[in-house]
């Protein structure tokens, strides 16, 4: 497994020694309901922290066809269009991403999807590591 | 406790105007509601009014007279005009005053809002890479409810189609040329399933409205509505609402069923007594939504409602009867005020070549927006 660049927020995800990134969560601990992204500080008597189930169905979805505003998007300046969505994890919470591993127009709801590692290149030339869902098929070959 | 009328309206015409502060805008809608009611700036008891982006409202005083009224600040972001007219009301209902205002206005920049995530309290990646823009929230809200109830792109289309059409009739429309259904499903997509012709603009304008007691109306003898219902509500659990980088699975109704029975309950009347309505129309999925959220029809029955035209001026529940966000732009301060604007001129029958025919008897307006809000009011002709 190459090398990922680092994670584009050390509190959104890690990447295990596969590679595979690992959204980080924390449930709450009086309702149990989960909080994602996590909150910034947390707090042990009321949080604990979880990784996020990392499949799911896809919930909705849409293209973004045009570059968002800088800021806040911090994205190269070469734009090229991608798929957003939510999914849906193992009725434990609908979490929003970009969605890649299919054609613009490949998705549809209810799809099975699968947590990977998407390279994210900066702006100002860095390269990061955020995350995306794909089709299970596609993210398995 | 007294009933609240509304006597009076101004409206600064909504689109772009560079010569003119949104703050002038909003001094132009009082002056012209003050000059259609006969009335003087001095008769003004109390004012309530904002705007999101264009500045402190209650130095309008400065042009339009130092009188000392109580002038009241709302910042309420998409609910500002809403808000300010729920203080109006709740003001002559208390009987602490009887005669006063409500205004709104702004002026954004072109293009889409460029929030920032920590004003939302949001992680900055969620801004850098892409995924804090409004267009794909309500894009992927209408996605699913196509799916779930099954929705077309032509109903999206057709909806868009109307709204163009009535801003053709409308003096205070932005876009006054119609545009085909045909021509608003192939221009550029924004965000799937959503076209440049189906999505409202920033916009610019200003909205002023008159508020009297009941006995004040009456001396008065103006042409007047009855406000019979104003609410606000806020979003409850499992609303789905812009900026949400994730969902709690158990789903939940939105801020604008609620607020929408809400006003049903003070007015004592249901969906089915409306004979006209103003819903907000971010984009032509959200008109489609909110004909539904606000009770209405029953999910679905959209696609047969739009193919029958039944939302058209001569439908049987005209919707958007000014052309709504789509036609006139949304400068978020106006936006609500404009809503009820439009229900005073259709109800008074001041509505010239889009007035809704058959004496409409109730108005309905409903806004929504961001981070999960919606006032509706309703108005009755007298």
């Amino acid at each position: 497994m190459p090398d990922l660049p680092p994670p584009i927020d050390d509190r959104l995800l890690t990447i295990d020694p596969a590679g595979q990134p690992h959204l980080l969560a924390v449930r709450e601990a009086e309702t149990g309901r989960i909080v994602f992204p996590a909150p910034a500080e947390i707090d042990p008597d009321r949080h604990v922290p979880m990784t996020l189930p990392r499949e799911g169905r896809l919930w909705s979805w849409t293209v973004q066809r045009f570059r968002p505003k800088s800021p806040p998007y911090a994205g190269a300046e070469a734009f090229q269009p991608y798929a957003v969505g939510y999914v849906a994890l193992a009725d434990s919470i609908i979490v929003e991403a970009r969605l890649t591993g299919a054609a613009l127009d490949g998705y549809a709801i209810d799809m099975p999807m699968r947590l990977v590692a998407e390279p994210f290149a900066m702006a100002d030339g860095g390269q990061r590591t955020t995350f995306a869902f794909a089709p299970i098929e596609e993210a398995a070959r | 406790m007294s009933d609240v009328y509304i006597i009076g309206a101004g409206i600064h015409p909504f689109g772009r105007t560079p010569a003119r502060s949104g703050l002038q805008q909003g001094v132009f809608a009082v002056r012209q509601a003050l000059a259609a009611a006969g009335l003087a700036w001095r008769d003004v008891q109390f004012a309530y009014g904002g705007s999101d982006a264009a500045g402190k409202a209650d130095t309008m005083v400065s042009e339009l007279g130092l009188t000392g009224l109580q002038f009241i600040n709302v910042a309420n972001g998409c609910a500002t005009g809403g808000s300010a007219m729920f203080g109006a009301y709740s003001t002559i209902k208390s009987g602490e005053f009887d005669l006063g205002i409500a205004v709104g206005f702004d002026k954004h920049p072109r293009g889409a809002f460029d929030p920032k995530p920590a004003e939302w309290g949001l992680p900055e990646w969620y801004g850098e890479t892409g995924l804090m823009l409004t267009t794909q929230f309500f894009a992927m809200k209408i996605q699913r409810y196509m799916a779930m109830h099954g929705i077309s792109t032509g109903t999206l289309a057709r909806v868009a189609e109307k709204a163009f059409a009535n801003g053709v009739l409308t003096d205070h429309a932005w876009r006054r040329e119609a545009v085909d259904a045909e021509t608003i499903l192939n221009a550029a997509m924004v965000s799937d399933p959503l076209t440049k012709f189906m999505f409202c603009s920033p916009a610019e304008g200003a909205v002023a409205l008159i508020f009297a007691s009941e006995a004040r109306a009456r001396a008065l003898g103006l042409p007047a509505v009855k406000l019979r219902a104003a609410a606000v509500r806020s979003r409850p659990p499992g609303s789905f609402e812009v900026f949400s980088p994730a969902l709690d699975p158990e789903r939940g109704p939105s801020p604008t069923v609620i607020a929408s029975r809400a006003a049903y309950a003070m007015a004592g009347v249901g969906p089915e007594d409306i004979d006209v309505a103003q819903l907000q129309d971010t984009e032509s999925g959200a008109e489609v939504m909110h004909m539904a959220e606000n009770g209405f029809c029953a999910d679905g029955d959209q696609e047969a409602w739009i193919a029958e035209g039944r939302t058209r001026i001569d439908g049987r529940l005209p919707v958007n009867t000014d052309g709504g966000c789509i036609a006139c732009g949304e400068p978020i301060g106006a936006s609500g005020l404009r809503q009820v604007y439009e229900n005073y001129r259709q109800l008074t029958g001041q509505a010239g070549a889009r007035q809704v025919p058959g004496d409409p008897r109730l108005g309905y307006s409903h806004v929504y927006g961001a981070p999960g809000v919606s006032a509706v009011a309703i108005v009755e002709r007298v």
